[in-house]
């Protein structure tokens, strides 16, 4: 050895001293706790509840009439076609299976779109919608060097913001819910984008927004992407609950439709976790409409760079039952039965608790849940209500009055509510 | 209309990727892929375990199963178990309730939680100064893990000796020592990519004592375990002698390779602590990370894998599988070796069989490797590493030969 003696003393001083160092400390003492997550908390507290008539409208999964989580017929059906095939475990490129891939941005453009049949966009699969937008925040944070700015929708889906602004960029809002109707705050939408500066980036939810349930008409699409257009701002949008709001899949893409026609080359995340029931398998893909072919295989290229060091390639399997269901016309057709068949029970739900709720007296104005649209239902309710709800009748929501309709039954219907008529009477 | 991304450059495609797609488009009869890391039959045909057949079809079988998210940290008995493969059944650490896990995709997805939980939680809240070292060579995805988690300063610490083709101990010792204290160390747990040269027991302890002596950090990343020497346990002497150590660390556990699970990105964080205090805020911070990259983890691998792991005939029957795999590789190396030798291929070979794991670093140069996919239609990276299992008894002649026609012929 090459040490010196003096050298090898004080190296094992050294490590003596480290030894009773490291004995008493840890690395991780300076690590605070976590908060919980706000959502996820709900079913927890939930989980812990030995009310037997508990509801949990907190996490936005889809339940069937019998509260049940709901393996859709079709996926079952892909399933068993997958399995007969045998088919090997090989990595997946990294922007994931080709055929699923073409087959979501068809299911969101429409097949005949020209976009697509130019060959000038770029679609690829992603870890559903949250890593659908991570990417793209990535994307945007990376190479629009024009703006750092992204404006949220006020309020929107509570993971937005962490998303966007790990990835670098800064977050803003506009107006859009208004507490006094309990739906679209147009004017004030269209005053706070006239604002917004050039280049910077703005998220819009493509239907069903989330937590509201609110969404403009047709008509105020179109004012929006003109004055959006105006402003010359690069727009994202977020669309996990196509076919799921409406029951109609070209309908819930519309507004992604006819921004495109307008002219916006536009970002997109898309997500099969509600429409197909594949929460679990992480499904979805994130689209870049671009200039032209050329421009699509560049952004392609950098979007790879930008997966390989968080994930590699994506999974395999969420991702070959959602192209089996798109790309099998007899399990595509059962798929949008299916579909409807969801979105329908949920507006059945909204429908029957408004009635409810008359049935018990209640002189509020409730119209806001039936006109609300997809999962999500903002009630109108204050925190100390929420909090009523969860202490007095084991209802469990999040703070901001949010309900998943997805979780009410016909069965329950009718306690949820007698129990909202009781803290808002 | 100027466009947003007109300033987009092309990218250049990653090497590994490319390397495959250039040996589908070849149409020669005799063309080998020695390139991308993924076992293969003697039959040069992926390799779906047996055992994983037969769990797939129980899953599809079991129809009460659905598919929820998980929760964000992964499949419970999925976590709990990998940990287990990782450190041991009788682990000391996990009786005393100090060893957590994150289910992840992959094992780049468990080194990417890793690298963004250190960056923001290690020495300090802002840990981007801090020296990441990774060993020269190493997997080329390292290096952007981390410079994509935000660490500024990313070194090489000498690990490969292309003289004696071998592990450069006293230069890997002398880069811990000049390392400056809490650097985190990234080290390849078994069958070391790409070279396949792992470190002695007696040099891992040599290793163990300057890092714990220098509080360096241990991220090891753990792709290979039970493919490398057919053992378990033997594989994952490393992490269990660092753990019995007394370090804090983490270890990033594949399962593509040893359960041939490659497209369902099954992967696990482990995380060793001092206690379950600590361990416990670090996986709240995790599940932070977690929440804005995937939201909660693909749930179809972990599944196979715990029901696996926790099913006392099944994980017997994927011991035997991984043994196969291991067993088929010793045998390429062994037949490769004695074939250099028989052809009289100047050099020495013994590293062939020396090396472990999927891969060897022949000690090939550019020019020579440039050869062997131009000439040759033999496939291989450019830093002259070749995948033991593109090699099969069909094939190994040839490419026997032609290593003795490149290294005889091309300086």
């Amino acid at each position: 050895s090459r040490r010196s003696s003096s050298q090898k003393f004080t190296a094992y001083l050294h490590s003596i001293l480290n030894f009773f160092f490291i004995f008493l400390s840890s690395w991780w003492t300076e690590v605070q706790m976590g908060p919980p997550d706000p959502i996820l908390g709900v079913t927890e507290a939930f989980k812990r509840d030995t009310n037997p008539k508990k509801m949990n409208l907190g996490v936005g999964a889809y339940r069937d009439d019998q509260g049940k989580p709901f393996v859709l017929s079709c996926v079952r059906k892909a399933e068993a076609q997958i399995a007969a095939k045998k088919l090997d475990k090989e990595y997946l490129p990294i922007g994931g299976l080709a055929e699923f891939s073409k087959a979501c941005s068809q299911l969101a453009l429409g097949p005949d779109n020209e976009v697509l049949k130019s060959g000038r966009s770029i679609t690829i699969q992603t870890i559903s919608g949250t890593g659908s937008l991570r990417v793209g925040a990535n994307f945007v944070s990376r190479f629009h060097n024009a703006s750092r700015d992204v404006y949220l929708p006020k309020p929107s889906w509570g993971n937005h913001t962490p998303i966007f602004r790990d990835a670098g960029m800064q977050l803003k809002a506009y107006s859009y819910y208004d507490p006094k109707t309990c739906g679209f705050d147009f004017k004030g939408a269209l005053h706070d984008i006239s604002k917004i500066p050039e280049k910077s980036v703005i998220v819009l939810h493509a239907c069903a927004h989330n937590p509201t349930g609110v969404d403009p008409r047709p008509e105020q699409w179109k004012e929006m992407a003109a004055l959006i257009k105006k402003r010359n701002l690069l727009v994202f949008f977020d669309m996990a609950y196509q076919g799921f709001a409406s029951g109609d899949i070209d309908r819930d893409a519309w507004a992604v439709r006819d921004f495109i026609e307008q002219g916006h080359n536009i970002l997109l995340s898309q997500s099969f976790a509600k429409n197909m029931g594949l929460y679990g398998e992480r499904v979805g893909g994130f689209t870049v409409v671009c200039k032209d072919v050329e421009e699509a295989k560049r952004v392609e290229s950098q979007l790879k760079i930008l997966i390989r060091p968080i994930y590699s390639n994506p999974p395999m399997n969420g991702a070959r039952i959602a192209s089996t269901i798109l790309n099998t016309p007899e399990l595509y057709k059962e798929w949008l039965v299916e579909v409807k068949d969801m979105a329908d029970r949920i507006i059945t739900m909204r429908e029957m608790f408004v009635s409810n709720l008359k049935k018990e007296g209640s002189t509020h104005n409730w119209q806001h849940v039936t006109e609300q649209i997809g999962m999500f239902c903002f009630t109108g309710l204050k925190p100390e209500q929420v909090e009523r709800l969860i202490k007095e009748f084991s209802i469990y929501m999040t703070k901001d009055g949010r309900i998943s309709v997805a979780g009410v039954t016909s069965a329950n219907v009718g306690y949820l509510a007698h129990a909202i008529h009781a803290v808002t009477k | 209309i100027m466009s947003i991304f007109g300033e987009v450059p092309q990218a250049a495609p990653v090497a590994v990727f490319k390397l495959t797609a250039d040996f589908r488009e070849d149409q020669n009869p005799r063309k080998v892929n020695l390139g991308v890391g993924a076992y293969r039959t003697d039959e040069c045909q992926p390799w779906v375990l047996p055992v994983v057949r037969k769990v797939e079809k129980m899953i599809a079988d079991d129809h009460s199963l659905n598919h929820e998210y998980l929760p964000i940290l992964g499949l419970p008995e999925f976590r709990s178990s990998s940990s287990k493969i990782a450190l041991g059944e009788d682990s000391p650490a996990i009786k005393d309730n100090r060893v957590g896990a994150v289910q992840c995709l992959g094992g780049t997805g468990a080194l990417k939680i890793g690298a963004e939980f250190l960056r923001r939680w290690y020495n300090g809240t802002d840990n981007t100064k801090t020296p990441v070292y990774v060993s020269a060579p190493t997997w080329e995805n390292h290096n952007a893990v981390f410079s994509n988690a935000g660490f500024e300063d990313i070194r090489p610490y000498k690990y490969w000796d292309a003289g004696k083709r071998g592990l450069d101990l006293e230069g890997f010792l002398g880069d811990l020592e000049s390392a400056p204290d809490h650097s985190i160390f990234v080290l390849h747990a078994c069958a070391h990519n790409p070279t396949g040269t792992d470190p002695t027991q007696d040099q891992w302890k040599q290793i163990a004592d300057v890092m714990m002596r220098k509080s360096l950090f241990a991220f090891f990343d753990s792709a290979y375990q039970g493919f490398a020497s057919g053992n378990l346990d033997k594989d994952a002497w490393a992490v269990r002698y660092f753990v019995s150590q007394g370090f804090e660390l983490f270890c990033a556990q594949s399962f593509s390779k040893n359960f041939g699970l490659y497209n369902e990105r099954v992967g696990n964080l482990t995380v060793v602590a001092k206690d379950q205090d600590n361990l416990n805020r670090v996986l709240s911070q995790m599940e932070k990370i977690v929440r804005i990259t995937w939201s909660n983890p693909p749930s179809q691998g972990a599944r196979l894998v715990a029901i696996t792991l926790n099913t006392p005939e099944l994980f017997a029957e994927w011991k035997d599988n991984v043994k196969t795999m291991a067993d088929r590789v010793l045998l390429m190396r062994a037949q490769l070796k004695e074939k250099l030798k028989a052809l009289g291929t100047p050099g020495t070979w013994e590293h062939i069989t020396e090396q472990i794991g999927m891969f060897s670093f022949t000690g090939l140069n550019p020019k020579q490797v440039e050869y062997l996919v131009k000439e040759k239609h033999i496939y291989l990276m450019a830093s002259g590493r070749i995948n033991m299992c593109g090699l099969t008894t069909k094939n190994i002649d040839y490419v026997a030969e032609s290593i003795h026609e490149a290294v005889t012929t091309v300086q």
